[in-house]
């Protein structure tokens, strides 16, 4: 216990040590909320929508914990091109406790940077729909944040060095972003679109959590309390067993 | 202390270790000589765990580091070829998050990191960020750190590449020290001949993944004739300029160079 809590803690310590990655992470949802939110209030409400900001602020949360687990995950290539992984292999404990305790220190980070973009957006105007869902809205923050984490640390596992990151980067984490109805409503959509959104875990995290604060989810609370949890495992597993194939 | 029979590590085609047999005994100082590319950190890196052999037997404290990799674990410490601290931690952090690792109990973690700190002079920065350290400070902590869990054996993968001459004497001094201290087995490589001929008691040269000779700096010198241990290294392993393979991770160090400062 006191190893997965040593690396946990280690995980926060480099995370609120650099400033810059604090407020930088920031940046991009504090763009997207303004620029979109503001940027897309007045069709939305003339289609009949509502308020634009109230639909769009669970999406933008979801968004900044999607980026800064994944990053989170993959910062152990960073551990291992700086040789601290080694450290961490030739000591005396196992693979899997060590990928837990990152693993628990990279959600634990996201979803801290969630809540910090959920203050944000309440300052821009986003009001709950229902305090009383609101700790229910923070186990599917960490929710998200556990599945991408753990699916940061199975990628990172198999690459050698930064250079796929460009990639992941643009044909999975972009994609899994702007296909996961964070900026659109999942109704009506054309069917490929909709085939897309409905088989990417993060839609149903963005969901959660506009069910949790606002109200109205599309799949509904259960189904995607369900989807996260069953993948979040899944990718816990795979993520553990390619972590315990890294070799040095 | 340890034992390697008929050792080899392939890696696809390429055979990087091949076949090498040789020991250490409990509380030498053994150095670990080779050109580069000639399988000296793959070797480490075998007797560590970090890799597995492809052949051959290893004994290192009385365990096999295959079937018990935990307790061969607990008996070495090594300080790696490049840097493995945590520079975002602070020189405690790193000492502590280490004790946490090997499990040490928290009022002895304290005291021996102490005790540790103090011996390699940076008690007074125990509280400065890694980052702030020289590369001669950052040797003397992974050397503080990698004795924390009061290891048999202390490995050190060319733990004095590019330091200034004065930090290399006084790593070979503490070194040597804690050899006499604490009866801990060093086992280490580098590319300095008189560090090896100084600070040794038995050498092996290993080239092209073979062990070409071990035995005393002083029986190598009178094997090929030669007055010093680099001109008997030059003699068994020829003058050619090796080239070492450069992989990714290497590539994306030399790039993290050139972006810092």
């Amino acid at each position: 216990m006191s190893i997965i809590y040593i690396l946990w803690l280690r995980q926060l310590k480099r995370h609120f040590r650099s400033r810059a990655r604090l407020v930088g992470s920031l940046g991009q949802p504090i763009l997207f909320l303004l620029a979109l939110g503001f940027g897309f209030g007045p069709i939305y409400q003339r289609a009949g929508g509502g308020n634009y900001i109230q639909f769009l602020a669970p999406g933008i949360v979801a968004m900044s914990i999607l980026f800064t687990s994944i990053f989170s995950g993959i910062e152990i290539i960073w551990d291992r091109q700086f040789g601290f992984l080694k450290e961490t292999l030739v000591a005396p404990v196992s693979r899997f406790q060590i990928m837990i305790g990152r693993t628990l220190g990279g959600a634990t980070v996201a979803t801290f940077q969630g809540i910090i973009v959920l203050l944000i957006s309440l300052v821009v105007g986003f009001r709950f729909g229902n305090i009383i869902m609101l700790p229910l809205g923070l186990v599917f923050m960490l929710l998200i944040a556990l599945l991408f984490t753990a699916l940061g640390t199975a990628i990172a596992s198999v690459l050698e060095d930064m250079h796929g990151f460009q990639l992941i980067m643009n044909f999975l984490v972009m994609p899994l972003f702007f296909l996961s109805g964070a900026l659109f409503p999942l109704q009506d959509l054309p069917q490929a679109i909709k085939i897309a959104a409905n088989i990417n875990p993060l839609s149903y995290g963005v969901d959660g959590l506009r069910g949790t604060l606002v109200n109205g989810a599309h799949f509904g609370l259960g189904i995607d309390f369900l989807v996260l949890g069953v993948i979040t495992i899944i990718l816990l597993f795979i993520g553990s067993y390619l972590f315990s194939k890294i070799q040095i | 202390m340890i034992k390697v029979e008929n050792l080899t590590k392939k890696f696809g085609d390429f055979v990087a270790v091949d076949n090498i047999s040789f020991s250490v005994n409990r509380g030498e100082i053994f150095a670990f000589l080779g050109p580069n590319g000639a399988g000296k950190t793959t070797t480490i890196k075998i007797l560590t765990t970090l890799l597995k052999p492809s052949e051959g037997k290893i004994i290192i404290n009385g365990h096999n580091p295959v079937a018990e990799p935990d307790d061969v674990r607990r008996s070495f410490g090594i300080v790696f070829q490049d840097q493995s601290l945590d520079d975002r931690l602070t020189a405690y952090e790193n000492m502590e998050f280490h004790g946490v690792l090997y499990k040490i109990p928290k009022d002895i973690r304290r005291s021996r990191i102490e005790q540790l700190l103090k011996f390699v002079e940076l008690w007074e920065r125990k509280n400065n960020l890694v980052e702030d350290f020289s590369g001669g400070m950052k040797r003397r902590l992974e050397i503080a750190r990698g004795l924390l869990h009061h290891p048999k054996i202390l490995f050190l993968d060319e733990p004095t590449l590019g330091l200034d001459p004065q930090t290399r004497s006084h790593i070979w001094d503490y070194v040597k020290n804690l050899n006499k201290k604490e009866g801990v087995t060093v086992f280490f490589t580098t590319h300095y001949m008189e560090e090896a001929e100084k600070t040794a008691g038995r050498v092996a040269i290993i080239d092209n993944g073979k062990i070409v000779a071990q035995g005393t700096p002083g029986e190598l010198k009178s094997k090929t004739n030669k007055n010093t241990l680099e001109e008997a290294f030059l003699n068994l392993t020829g003058r050619s300029i090796r080239e070492q393979e450069v992989n990714g991770i290497e590539r994306m160090r030399m790039r993290r160079k050139l972006f810092k400062r």
